[in-house]
């Protein structure tokens, strides 16, 4: 790791790069958010003497190494390493609500008529229903759900091993990702080691009952292996793929991994 | 207990060794960004959820304008406090200056050089002699900044590190815990400066690694 990322002698390389970068991954208006924040810097820059008064610069270095943070997390994460679980006494009720917008935007979601999509490095592409995802072997775990924010809660999933799945459906298992799409247009990717790990579930119940629309009506991939925001609800498409995926909050600046 | 060995100072005056290596200043400088840094993107990233009721760091005050580019200056910065900490502690403990300089100190001692300072009666004439206040405060900067990098790789990574999180008492203790170091850490810096305002050639030895701006050799001082 060069420390010195952000100096004057390598910034135009950075940025031409970045540049290229961002295009690709960002859509305009996110970007334009991101810049419109921007920084504050302080006394930051009389400190260091570098300039990182030019937010793009930072922000190009940033992103770089938020890359490399992603590739140390792959390397950190043991998939045979189980998440601390809790009794249910210790349940928080009510679970919060956490979404990008408010709990009376909930999507509703009718169970009949709905269906999930898979596509990409798989074998059958088929539509699921949900009795069809019910009579897949059921678990369930009593978990802490992190959020990147830092406040943290704990709750009881249940349904099938997100790893049976998508051996059910053929997948290509040594394939770099999966990405989702949800209802309520939230989209977001992880890495295949998170996806075959023992805990991670196509979670169909919240403490024993249905999931409720709030908590992600009427299946949430739930990971206690990786941050709140990396937790799709109201799934409707699965897609397997060695290219890589963006998602809602990555666009916007947080870490891909988002692993905890 | 004089740190500078006689023949140093006997020999010409050119080949003076400084009062503070070159790779102590390197790293002691870095390790002020990276604390900057660390710190201000913290607060913006403890104000997205606060631990303590209501308490908010102010905005103008914070680094990375939202959430997502705290986290990014925070995980950015978290590289050059760890390298450059691991490189401050080998490069301590190697050249054996920890052993000549932080040592020995004792609670004894500390008490003795506070009661001296606070009298007035403590010399600061010699800068390559740590009084045992300021052995004990680096000291403890340092163990405080372990104990950072430690609590945050809890909660940077609770579910990887299982040992260190149940050491700490869980995630929940961990960002206490990482609330708490990083309030003593400002606390020491804010002493710390306060000390180089009442002492300003210790900020010209930490910036030349001597206390004067000719390329002299001081006279000894009766210490």
């Amino acid at each position: 790791m060069n420390p010195f990322i952000w100096q004057r002698n390598n910034a135009d390389a950075i940025v031409s790069e970045a540049r290229k970068l961002i295009t690709k991954q960002l859509p305009q208006d996110a970007r334009r958010q991101f810049l419109r924040r921007g920084l504050t810097l302080g006394g930051l820059a009389l400190l260091s003497g570098c300039r990182i008064d030019d937010s793009a610069t930072a922000e190009a270095a940033l992103t770089r190494i938020s890359r490399v943070n992603d590739a140390v997390q792959g390397w950190l994460f043991d998939g045979s390493r189980l998440a601390p679980t809790y009794p249910d006494s210790m349940i928080a009720r009510p679970f919060p609500f956490n979404a990008f917008y408010a709990e009376s935007e909930v999507p509703r979601v009718d169970a009949s008529s709905y269906r999930l999509e898979v596509s990409g490095l798989v074998a059958d592409k088929r539509r699921w229903q949900l009795h069809e995802l019910r009579a897949l072997p059921q678990h369930s775990q009593v978990t802490r759900h992190i959020c990147v924010e830092g406040w943290s809660a704990i709750g009881k999933w249940g349904g099938p091993r997100f790893g049976d799945f998508l051996r059910a459906v053929g997948a290509d298992l040594s394939a770099r990702y999966v990405g989702f799409q949800c209802v309520d247009s939230y989209y977001t990717s992880i890495d295949m080691a998170t996806a075959l790990h023992p805990q991670t579930l196509l979670a169909l119940d919240w403490d024993g009952q249905p999931l409720p629309p709030r908590y992600g009506f009427p299946m949430k991939l739930r990971m206690p292996t990786k941050l709140g925001y990396k937790n799709p609800k109201h799934i409707t498409a699965i897609f397997v793929s060695n290219t890589y995926n963006r998602g809602y909050w990555e666009d916007q600046g947080y870490n891909w991994f988002g692993g905890s | 207990m004089h740190p500078m060995p006689k023949q140093i100072t006997s020999a010409s005056p050119h080949q003076h060794r400084p009062l503070q290596p070159l790779w102590l200043r390197i790293t002691h400088w870095l390790n002020a960004v990276a604390v900057v840094v660390m710190v201000m993107s913290g607060w913006r990233i403890y104000n997205a959820s606060p631990i303590f009721g209501d308490f908010r760091f102010p905005a103008g005050i914070t680094l990375g304008g939202w959430l997502g580019g705290a986290l990014q200056w925070h995980f950015a910065g978290m590289w050059l406090l760890a390298l450059n900490g691991l490189a401050y502690l080998l490069l301590n403990l190697l050249t054996g200056r920890w052993a000549r300089r932080m040592f020995p100190v004792s609670p004894r001692g500390v008490l003795r050089d506070a009661w001296l300072a606070l009298t007035a009666r403590l010399s600061h004439a010699d800068l390559g002699h740590y009084n045992q206040v300021q052995r004990a405060a680096y000291l403890f900067a340092v163990a405080d900044l372990v104990l950072l990098v430690v609590s945050g790789l809890v909660i940077w990574k609770s579910v990887q590190f299982p040992l260190l999180r149940e050491l700490l008492g869980g995630y929940e203790m961990a960002r206490r815990i990482h609330f708490i170091a990083m309030a003593l850490l400002v606390g020491f810096i804010a002493v710390h400066i306060a000390m180089v305002v009442l002492v300003p050639r210790s900020l010209l030895t930490m910036l030349l690694g001597r206390s004067t701006l000719q390329r002299k050799t001081q006279p000894e001082s009766a210490a």
